[in-house]
C-alpha cells in the first residue's frame, strides 16, 4: 500500500461485506500448499498458504462478498479473521480487486 | 500444520517459478565470465517450431514468464517472433541483452506491451570497468540501448550488474545510472561458471567488499533486485529480500539452446543435466521425473555446514559455485561470510575443479564485438524460417522481484 492511500486513511483492515474478484492480470496456478499467484502488470509473485485459500480466491468473483466466498469454502468464524488478514494482503499487492457492486 | 514455503519449495513444484531459457549460443560479444562460455551458435540449436511447442508446453504447465538469455538472444532472426508467440500464449518474456538490438523502433514496440521486460547487461558503472569485462564499445552499446528505452517511456526496465572485484565499489554509480533511465537496477553474484571459471579467482568480491555490498544491499532493500543470488550474504545477519534458498531443480531450471534441460543457469555441467525437451515426454517429463531433480528435491544434510550456527541461513551456499571450484556439495560455499570457503579453498591448493561442459567461445579471441548473422530464409506461409539451427544469454535469475507475502 502506498504511503499516499495510508495517509488518506483510505483502509485499515479488510472489507469483508462487499465484492471482490482476483485481478484480471493476475493467473493461479495450483500447488500442493496452496496456489502461486502472478501479477503480469507488477509482475510480483505471491502465494496461497493453503488450498482453503485457493478456494475463497478463486471463488471471489462468483460469490456477492468475501465473507459468503469464505463461508461457502466452510471457513470458521474462528478462521474468519485470519482469512481477512490474508486476503488483505492481497489487496494491497493488487492480486485481488474490489468488484462494482451489483 | 503446514510446513514453511522455503520448505514447500525444497521438495519442488509442479512447475519452476523461475525458468530461463537460453535462445542461443550465438553472441556478439565475448565477456570473460560469461557463464554459458557464448560465442558461436550451435548448429543443433532448437528450431523456430521447436521453441514454439517448447512454448506451448510451458503455458500448459503454467509457467508464468521465461526469463530469455543466450549468448544474445536477439541475434536470432525468430527472436521476436517468439517473444510475440510466448506472450499471446500466456507466458511473459523477461530477456537479458547487451543492447545491440535495441533501437529506438524496437525500443517502442517494448514499451507498448505489458507482458515484455527487458535486463540490459552492464558490468561496469564506466566504460573503462565495464569494457574490461564485456569487451571494447559495450558500455557504449548498452547505453544507447538504456537511452532508446527511456525515451520510448519503458519505466522500470532493469540494468542487471554482475558484482566484481573491479565495480563493487561502483554500486551508487550504477544506482544512479538506473535512476537516470526510469530503470531498476539488478545485482547478481559472479559465478565461476563458463568462462567465469577462468577468472573467478581474480574477479570476484573480496571479503570485504561482500560486506560491503551486503549492508548495500540491505539499506537499499527491496528497491534493488538480486535474483535472491546472495542468500549466502544472509549468514552475516539478517535475510535478504526474496527466497534465501538455491533452487536449482526445485523452483529454478535451464533450458539451454539445444534443449538440454539443467538444474540451474549456472550449472551447464554433465553432472546436473537432467534430460532435454527433445526426448519423450518434453520438458514437462524431464521437470516432473528426471532422477537428478527428485535428487535435488530430497532433504539435504548439510554436511561440514551442519553443525555451523549460520547454516539455517545460507544454508551452505551456491551448489554452482561449489561445483565449479572443486569443492564439496555438502560444505561450505567458495564465499563462505565465515570463511570457511576460503580455507577450504586453499587446503586444495587448486586441485580438481570440474571443468565446464561446452564451450562455445569464438575460436579466436577477439577483444571486441563481432559479427554475428544466422542464415534465414522465407517460409512458404510467411514468417522466417531458420536455414541452420542456431547458439546463449548470460545471467537471469527466475525469482527477481519474488515477494513472499502471506
Amino acid at each position: 500500500m502506498s504511503t499516499e492511500a495510508l495517509a488518506s486513511g483510505v483502509r485499515a483492515g479488510f472489507d469483508l461485506d462487499r465484492p471482490w474478484q482476483l485481478h484480471p492480470q493476475v493467473s493461479v496456478r495450483p500447488e500442493s500448499f496452496g496456489a502461486l499467484l502472478y501479477h503480469f502488470g507488477t509482475r510480483r509473485l505471491s502465494f496461497l498458504k493453503s488450498p482453503a485459500l485457493l478456494t475463497v480466491v478463486s471463488s471471489l468473483g462468483e460469490a456477492p462478498t468475501a465473507r459468503e466466498a469464505c463461508r461457502r469454502a466452510n471457513v470458521s468464524q474462528a478462521e474468519l479473521p485470519a482469512y481477512a488478514a490474508a486476503l488483505e494482503t492481497l489487496a494491497r499487492s493488487q492480486m485481488i480487486c474490489a468488484r462494482a457492486e451489483s | 500444520m503446514t510446513l514453511p514455503l522455503v520448505e514447500q519449495f525444497a521438495y519442488g513444484l509442479a512447475a519452476p517459478i523461475c525458468l530461463t531459457w537460453e535462445l542461443t549460443y550465438a553472441c556478439n560479444l565475448s565477456c570473460v565470465h560469461c557463464l554459458s562460455s557464448s560465442g558461436r551458435r550451435d548448429p543443433r540449436e532448437l528450431s523456430t517450431a521447436e521453441c514454439r511447442a517448447v512454448i506451448d508446453e510451458l503455458e500448459r504447465m503454467q509457467v508464468f514468464y521465461v526469463n530469455i538469455g543466450g549468448g544474445e538472444p536477439t541475434v536470432r532472426p525468430d527472436f521476436w517472433d517468439l517473444v510475440d508467440y510466448a506472450t499471446a500464449h500466456h507466458v511473459g518474456v523477461k530477456f537479458s541483452t547487451n543492447g545491440v538490438k535495441i533501437t529506438p523502433a524496437v525500443a517502442r514496440r517494448l514499451a507498448a506491451s505489458d507482458y515484455v521486460d527487458v535486463q540490459i547487461s552492464l558490468d561496469g558503472a564506466t566504460a573503462d570497468v565495464n569494457d574490461a569485462v564485456r569487451g571494447p564499445g559495450s558500455y557504449a552499446t548498452a547505453l544507447r540501448a538504456m537511452g532508446h528505452l527511456a525515451q520510448a517511456g519503458f519505466r522500470g526496465f532493469k540494468i542487471s550488474v554482475v558484482v566484481t572485484r573491479h565495480n563493487a565499489g561502483q554500486l551508487d554509480d550504477f544506482k544512479a545510472i538506473a535512476d537516470r533511465f526510469g530503470a531498476q537496477l539488478r545485482l547478481t553474484r559472479l559465478r565461476p561458471s563458463g568462462r567465469g571459471a577462468d577468472v573467478w579467482d581474480e574477479l570476484h568480491p573480496t571479503a570485504g567488499q561482500q560486506r560491503q555490498l551486503y549492508d548495500w544491499l540491505v539499506a537499499h532493500g527491496e528497491q534493488v533486485l538480486t535474483g535472491d543470488s546472495f542468500f549466502h550474504l544472509a549468514a552475516y545477519g539478517d535475510a535478504l529480500p526474496g527466497l534465501n534458498l538455491c533452487g536449482a531443480g526445485r523452483v529454478v531450471c535451464l533450458i539451454d539452446p539445444v534443449g538440454d534441460v539443467y538444474a540451474c543457469p549456472f550449472a551447464i555441467h554433465d553432472s546436473f543435466l537432467a534430460g532435454n525437451v527433445r526426448g519423450p515426454g518434453g520438458f514437462a517429463s524431464v521437470w516432473r521425473d528426471s532422477e537428478l531433480f527428485a535428487d535435488l528435491r530430497r532433504p539435504q544434510t548439510g554436511g561440514a555446514c551442519q553443525s555451523c550456527s549460520a547454516y539455517d541461513s545460507c544454508r551452505g551456499g551456491c551448489m554452482a559455485a561449489k561445483f565449479f571450484t572443486g569443492l564439496p556439495l555438502d560444505g561450505p560455499d567458495p564465499e563462505c561470510v565465515q570463511g570457511h570457503g576460503e580455507r577450504a579453498l586453499a587446503a586444495m591448493a587448486g586441485a580438481g575443479a570440474p571443468r565446464p561442459s561446452g564451450d562455445h567461445s569464438h575460436r579466436s579471441r577477439r577483444s571486441g564485438a563481432v559479427p554475428v548473422s544466422i542464415g534465414v530464409r522465407p517460409a512458404a506461409g510467411g514468417g522466417l524460417v531458420t536455414v541452420r539451427p542456431p547458439d546463449r544469454a548470460c545471467d537471469e535469475n527466475p525469482l527477481a522481484g519474488f515477494s513472499p507475502l502471506t
